[in-house]
């Protein structure tokens, strides 16, 4: 415990833990869309920005946030025509991405452990704006996604409903979209571009095992999120390992020991309760008896 | 009573080209209560969802509530239950939750809900024979009741105009009759409904008009027309797949 004494862990903890609480928030509405991997591509876009910031001698957090928002909107804007080639623009914006950022990368003075730090997350790179920044931000997305909520889920759970309740459908798709780019963005220092995507996800498909409404399983997820950073982050300080993989691997540890536990509270349940004969639905289709 | 709440002039709708809809013509009044029937494929559905602005118009021009599609923005006055639910990526909603999303259109989007859009789910709700299974995932409820969830979430909008997609396909006969109940008080109440059906069942003797679609156009527009042939047996089960080159029959007299 005495390692969170040093202002430097203090900055990455509470990082951390911001991101925790921020990337679930959102994560439930990428889950509801079928949209989780998005995370991971503009994850992949962000490097770009990230060697651009390098090279360019800015904050790379910064211009990682500009780069990540324009691809995630370009990206939102292939989603939405729905063309079968969107699956392939994606692609080549995703690889471009990763190129793109490595080769930038290269070609400034930073070395490959610079570039580890981006990819899985470093305890030691938070520097007091950069956590000034998260902090700022991860409330911003917070805010947003609680108070926004009806209305997000509605779009996430029927979308031509929404419109047809004159929702501002495209403008809070955008929203989403680059809600999740500085999700990604923020979170680069503590997970790194490669794993914030899991913090999104992971939390959500664990609270859904076991709760019964959208709102309760927000708030479960966001606990986990939580959870899964803190707890991280002390393993990453007391075994000395990289803290990206640790919080993904909690989270997924979580994962597990609630989908074991759920299964196996189902079958006792299935077993001391009596048998309840589920009512037959009638036929949608029956084929013509003539 | 003639207030004028859609008015389709010579409407046509395409889908890659393929017309699926030509030169219709439809007009709903206050007070009406419209069923649109017709074969599968006969284009129907493509009729409400461009009376929504779900799909483009290809030609021709609707007006909802005096006021032409593409300017309307009085959406609180419209509810609109489709088909059916979708699947989602799996995140789990109550039906309370789902019932609450059919206020939004009434309270916009920031404002939080207040005692009035709570009343008015809880009157939702009870008008479907649902108050009971409020607290329950939407995913744990049978295809009737999933159907009354969204009938009560476009309830709960209190709008003057029902639009309905099929509303009654595939759904037990308990959930038909606590449909038919809750469109019966819609309609004791003022309100219009315009419903896509492929057959009427408990819903008949609400119905005051039938629009028969047949091919992309309309070839039946008034009395409700009396089923013929087998579908006239008490227990038809229908739904039997119906080409586009059906012969002349039930719908196309």
């Amino acid at each position: 415990m005495e390692l969170f004494q040093y202002p430097y862990m203090q900055r990455a903890l509470i990082g951390a833990l911001v991101i925790g609480l921020a990337a679930p928030a959102l994560g439930i509405y990428l889950v509801q869309r079928r949209l989780t991997l998005i995370g991971d591509g503009i994850g992949h876009v962000a490097l770009t920005g990230v060697g651009a910031g390098l090279l360019l001698n800015r904050s790379p957090v910064l211009v990682a946030v500009i780069v990540a928002t324009v691809g995630a909107i370009a990206i939102e804007v292939v989603r939405a025509r729905g063309r079968t080639s969107g699956d392939l623009a994606l692609a080549l914006l995703f690889y471009g991405g990763i190129a793109g950022g490595v080769l930038l990368v290269g070609l400034s003075d930073a070395t490959s452990a610079n570039l580890n730090a981006y990819l899985f997350g470093s305890l030691l790179s938070t520097s007091t704006t950069d956590l000034i920044t998260v902090g700022v931000l991860g409330a911003a997305i917070l805010i947003t996604m609680i108070v926004l909520r009806p209305a997000l889920f509605a779009i996430s759970h029927d979308e031509e409903y929404a419109r047809v309740s004159g929702l501002p459908v495209r403008t809070l798709n955008l929203l989403i979209a680059v809600t999740t780019a500085v999700t990604v963005t923020i979170a680069m220092r503590a997970v790194g571009v490669l794993l914030i995507s899991a913090l999104m996800v992971v939390p959500v498909a664990t609270a859904q095992q076991i709760t019964r409404g959208f709102r309760s399983t927000m708030t479960a997820a966001m606990a986990l999120g939580l959870f899964a950073a803190g707890a991280g982050v002390w393993v990453a300080a007391t075994a000395d390992t990289p803290p990206g993989a640790s919080v993904v691997l909690l989270a997924i540890a979580s994962f597990l020991v609630v989908a074991v536990a759920g299964a196996a509270w189902r079958a006792v349940r299935r077993r001391t309760a009596p048998a309840t004969v589920p009512v037959p639905e009638p036929h949608e289709v029956v084929l013509d008896r003539g | 009573m003639s207030t004028p709440v859609i008015t389709v002039e010579h409407g046509a709708v395409g889908y890659d080209g393929r017309p699926v809809l030509r030169d219709v013509s439809l007009s709903v009044t206050a007070g009406d209560v419209v069923a649109v029937l017709g074969a599968n494929g006969s284009g129907k559905s493509t009729l409400i969802r461009a009376i929504l602005g779900l799909v483009p118009l290809g030609a021709g021009s609707i007006t909802l509530f005096d006021r032409p599609l593409r300017q309307f923005r009085q959406w609180q006055r419209i509810g609109y239950v489709p088909q059916r639910l979708g699947a989602g990526g799996g995140v789990p909603a109550t039906v309370r939750e789902v019932v609450a999303s059919g206020r939004l259109a009434r309270r916009g989007v920031l404002r939080p809900p207040g005692a009035a859009d709570r009343a008015a789910v809880d009157a939702a709700l009870r008008s479907v024979g649902l108050a009971d299974r409020a607290g329950d995932p939407v995913a744990t409820l049978s295809g009737g009741q999933q159907q009354r969830t969204l009938i009560a979430r476009a309830l709960a909008g209190q709008p003057e105009l029902l639009i309905l997609d099929e509303p009654t396909a595939g759904v037990d006969a308990a959930s038909q009759e606590a449909f038919a109940g809750a469109l019966r008080d819609f309609v004791a109440d003022g309100g219009t409904v315009l419903l896509v059906a492929h057959e009427l069942g408990p819903l008949r003797p609400v119905i005051t008009r039938a629009v028969v679609v047949h091919q992309g156009g309309i070839c039946h527009d008034g009395a409700v027309p009396d089923p013929a042939g087998h579908h006239a047996e008490p227990d038809h089960d229908h739904v039997h797949p119906h080409g586009p080159d059906e012969p002349a029959g039930l719908w196309s007299n």
